[in-house]
């Protein structure tokens, strides 16, 4: 019954929970107290938090409307092309690969119908082209002009506000007929029906059957509403000098199987392209993927000027904290004493002033999180284009944030206030 | 885990007369101010029994704050045995003293040291806290400890809106309110006028009364004169201890 006299008393979760209501209480009443100088303290906090969460809807955002213009390429296509997407130097290594002929397309087609297992569904021609369209006086430079067959309606996005898509019959025959972006739509005809009206792409003259639904653009640097697709014969027969834009589209049976797919394809390929084991790919097979990585520069840039103006702001924040945490400890070091004499334990010295601290950091987090979300919500009305997302991960982090802001700047001077001498700390005048 | 927080066996043991609550044998404590060491005790030994109502005298720099020091708990001796209800805590951590502290040493300090921002009914709960008792038995018996002291009707008022007088009554509550083996009190006059120093003393005569074990310090010689014994500390050591029952 006489053991230790300290080890009597359990130190009980009920104890431990005691202790932070009270500290949560002091937390509350000492913040309170000393209204403006909290509200100053966490400033740093607030702008960081603002910073930080403004930086992941914008990254969040990128994603997105990366994916909304993506979806024009789809996840499940592959592309064959004689040139990879990603690839700045090594011009002369493809610019010398042998010709890249439209018809491997067909060639492709036979060999997945051979094979039952083939996870290979379609492969359609698309060779595309920047080219110049006019209606009358108007005229418009820079249209992505792609010819295919009507089969292209099968793996890629091609609903219309408008009429329909290139049909088999125009497909088959190489009708001059086109389907126009709404963007080229709108800048030829300003408001006029566009249909059955007869455009120039180029020098060649060609009816419009379609007008395609708005995909949206991404960032401005690239749009899908500003394209025209032709059928692909007549493509060839006037356009055909462009080779090097040459590019089978090909359809993967399940998305899943992507990396199988591309290698099935890339024995295909060889096969057609009459390579000897020896030798190497004479040709690229691409995926949207690619594209993904060339917004990533533009997102760790995003990333990185956000993560400097958090982590400063924060860093400021922090040390303000640090600070209003010293003086408050000074302030207070009677009271520490007082406490101690009447058995408060280092832990729950430590505990109250870190709690304090912390919850001037929650406080900051919550005001820049509802900052953040107001400026998000003005962005929004004003930029309605510019893409930003907000997310409750964007949330639970900042808080997280804000937490971790309170313990570090807060243990230092929590720490000096829990070691105190309750002799002198009593004395303290 | 209930029973830990109810009055403990021993907590019944020091009520009979007689019993020894404080032995003391021979400590010295010495601190370090800048290049020189003070010696503040040099080797006092002190017996306290349990209910008994003694008073520490002595002038400033006679070594009586450290030595009430050493008595709460708050402070270990440089040298000596310091034994507080039959457990040595001489050589004990800081958290262990603060349970000790806690648990059996009721302070009542000159400056009252009450949380300015909390009630009076929190002031008091507040060692309660530190001892892990659930709210209601908190409240309870924080409730009964002001009750005890006159201050039923102030339970709600915080620091600012009582008298002196009444600021102390609350910290005599605070030092009840865990039932402790020892009651220290420092000065526990010296910001009262007379007449409420007076009150306070009546109050702290009743705790002697109803058995409880009562320490004062203090160099005001009618405080010390109403203490069954007087402890007079000079120069680190004890002057003269005279039992006035």
């Amino acid at each position: 019954m006489k053991d230790s006299p300290t080890r009597r008393y359990a130190d009980t979760p009920i104890r431990f929970h005691h202790e932070l209501g009270e500290s949560f209480r002091i937390a509350a009443q000492q913040i309170a107290a000393n209204r403006s100088r909290s509200i100053l303290t966490t400033l740093g906090v607030i702008i960081g938090i603002v910073a930080v969460t403004l930086m992941g809807t914008a990254i969040r955002g990128i994603d997105i409307g990366f994916d909304r213009s993506m979806s024009g390429f789809g996840d499940d296509v592959l592309y064959v092309e004689q040139w990879p997407w990603n690839t700045g130097d090594d011009y002369w290594k493809f610019r010398n690969r042998p010709d890249f002929k439209l018809s491997f397309a067909d060639r492709l087609n036979q060999m997945i119908e051979e094979n039952p297992n083939s996870l290979l569904d379609l492969a359609v021609a698309a060779p595309a082209s920047i080219q110049t369209v006019a209606y009358g006086k108007r005229q418009i430079s820079n249209v992505y002009t792609t010819g295919t067959t009507h089969q292209y309606a099968y793996l890629a996005r091609t609903n219309c506000e408008k009429g329909r898509f290139i049909n088999e019959a125009e497909s088959r025959g190489g009708r001059n007929v086109c389907v126009i972006g709404r963007d080229v739509a709108g800048a030829l005809f300003s408001g006029e029906d566009p249909m059955d009206k007869v455009i120039r792409v180029r020098d060649q003259e060609y009816r419009v059957v379609g007008v395609f639904a708005k995909q949206g653009s991404f960032l401005g640097i690239f749009s899908w509403d500003s394209q025209v697709v032709i059928p692909l014969a007549s493509y060839i027969k006037y356009f055909k000098s462009n080779e090097e834009n040459a590019s089978i589209r090909v359809k993967v049976r399940d998305k899943i199987q992507i990396a199988e797919a591309k290698e099935e394809l890339r024995g295909d390929f060889r096969r057609i392209r009459g390579l000897l084991p020896e030798q190497e790919d004479d040709f690229a097979i691409n995926e949207q993927k690619v594209l993904r990585s060339s917004i990533e520069p533009v997102k760790t840039g995003l990333a990185i000027a956000g993560l400097f103006i958090t982590g400063l702001a924060l860093f400021v924040g922090a040390i303000g904290i640090m600070n209003i945490t010293f003086v408050s400890v000074k302030e207070r070091t009677r009271e520490i004493g007082t406490r101690k004499a009447l058995g408060a334990r280092r832990r729950t010295i430590l505990i109250q002033f870190l709690i304090e601290s912390v919850s001037i950091c929650l406080i900051g987090g919550i005001v820049g999180l509802g900052l953040a979300f107001g400026l998000f919500v003005l962005i929004g009305a004003l930029f309605p284009s510019f893409p930003m997302q907000f997310s409750p991960m964007l949330v639970v982090m900042a808080l997280f944030i804000s937490v971790m802001t309170g313990i570090i700047s807060g243990f230092a001077p929590a720490w000096q206030a829990s070691r105190l001498n309750p002799v002198e700390a009593l004395r303290y005048e | 885990m209930q029973s830990d927080f109810e009055v403990t066996a021993d907590d019944l043991i020091i009520r009979p007369k007689g019993n020894v609550v404080i032995r003391i044998h021979q400590i010295t404590k010495e601190y370090e101010m800048g290049y020189t060491t003070i010696r503040a005790l040099k080797g006092v030994d002190l017996l306290i029994h349990c209910n008994e109502y003694l008073a520490i005298m002595g002038p400033s720099g006679s070594g009586k704050s450290t030595l009430m020091n050493m008595l709460g708990c708050l402070d270990t001796p440089t040298t000596g045995r310091y034994e507080f209800n039959g457990i040595d805590v001489s050589s004990m951590e800081d958290d262990e003293l603060a349970e000790i502290r806690n648990r059996k040493i009721g302070f009542v300090f000159q400056t009252f040291n009450l949380l300015p921002r909390s009630t009076s009914l929190q002031n008091v709960e507040l060692p309660l806290i530190y001892a892990g008792v659930r709210a209601e038995e908190r409240r309870q018996r924080a409730e009964q400890a002001l009750n005890a002291v006159g201050l039923g009707d102030r339970m709600q008022h915080r620091p600012n809106e009582l008298s002196g007088g009444q600021r102390q009554r609350v910290a005599i509550a605070r030092a009840l309110v865990n039932n402790p083996a020892l009651i220290l009190a420092d000065e526990p006059t010296g910001n009262l006028d007379s007449r409420t120093g007076e009150e306070i003393m009546g109050i702290l005569e009743n705790l002697y009364t109803n058995g409880h074990t009562v320490v004062v310090v203090t160099h005001e010689q009618n405080v010390a004169c109403r203490a069954r014994r007087i402890v007079r500390m000079r120069d680190g050591l004890i002057e003269s201890d005279e039992d006035r029952a």
